[in-house]
């Protein structure tokens, strides 16, 4: 009876599993292209898929942050990363460490336990999508009545790491000086 | 929807992230594979949540956050890398050893060494 269940597959998992191999297909391209700025681009292919993901998993607000979030703004930052560490345009030789294929058999391996794993555990689970479970209201709701302590702990915790950003690109200005005033003296 | 196939996408996903970690020299490719890592454990809490029905949407609560402690790591990983990047001119993560545990062999290594004990 189970393999006759799975079998019969909805709409919706279709589009799931196709969105799923984009997805899945901009992220191995991620991580093994050669040209650093494509690497950055193949993410954002394999985000953008993840947020229809979401959006057919009907958590809707998550989706639309995601995109904001990910698509808009952390994208961007590695994009100015990459620039401003002089990333080569084209493909550059040495993108890849020594240790490849250490990671290809621990990226194999992982792959092959947590997939068993998983399949085997949930083989007879079913997702129910007829109501939908994360609009923004209900979302909103339980965020600021049940989750509010730690979302204001969230707003601290980004303000230190916009504090600790802004200290870290200042030190260089101070240490400058300083080598300058060393040079000087010598 | 069957809850297998959210689940062995955000594993699959995983792996792709372990692999771009363990395999790439550029730290800023590192941290992309962060970002893919952290995506699938965040599909991960949505699948579950949407199939818990948690009253508190607890899940879904945990990516927002995830999403946001995602933004907070990519802006202070970018900041050390770019200053490592003008201290050191790469950013490469296998050429930065100078915490490394050194072999006896390597003779400037060991000449440091036996200058900073003495």
């Amino acid at each position: 009876m189970t393999e006759r269940e799975i079998l019969t597959t909805s709409g919706q998992e279709i589009v799931f599993v196709l969105v799923g191999l984009v997805v899945l297909g901009a992220a191995v391209l991620c991580v093994t292209t050669r040209q650093l700025v494509h690497a950055a681009l193949w993410l954002v292919v394999a985000l953008g898929g993840l947020a229809v993901e979401y959006l057919l998993l009907t958590a809707e607000f998550v989706a639309w942050v995601q995109v904001l979030i990910y698509l808009g703004s952390v994208v961007v930052l590695l994009l100015f990363g990459l620039m401003l560490t002089r990333a080569p345009i084209g493909p550059s030789p040495d993108v890849d460490s020594g240790n490849r294929r250490v990671a290809l058999a621990v990226a194999l391996a992982s792959a092959a336990t947590l997939v068993t794993l998983v399949v085997d555990a949930f083989r007879t689970t079913w997702i129910d999508l007829e109501t939908p479970h994360g609009e923004s209201a209900a979302l909103g709701d339980s965020l600021f009545r049940a989750w509010v302590l730690p979302f204001e702990a969230l707003s601290v915790l980004l303000l230190a790491a916009l504090v600790g950003a802004i200290a870290l690109s200042r030190a260089r200005a101070d240490r400058a000086d300083g080598q300058a005033d060393e040079r000087g003296a010598r | 929807m069957h809850l297998v196939y959210p689940a062995v996408l955000a594993a699959l996903l995983f792996c792709v992230g372990i692999y771009g970690v363990l395999a790439r020299r550029n730290a800023i490719l590192v941290l992309m594979s962060v970002e893919l890592m952290l995506a699938a454990v965040s599909l991960n809490l949505v699948a579950f949540d949407v199939w818990l029905r948690d009253e508190v949407h607890t899940g879904q609560v945990f990516t927002l956050f995830l999403i946001a402690l995602a933004a907070a790591e990519i802006g202070v990983g970018l900041a050390i890398v770019l200053l490592v990047h003008r201290n050191r001119a790469t950013s490469a993560v296998d050429q930065l050893r100078a915490l490394a545990d050194r072999d006896e062999e390597e003779p400037e290594g060991a000449a440091s060494r036996e200058t900073t004990t003495t």
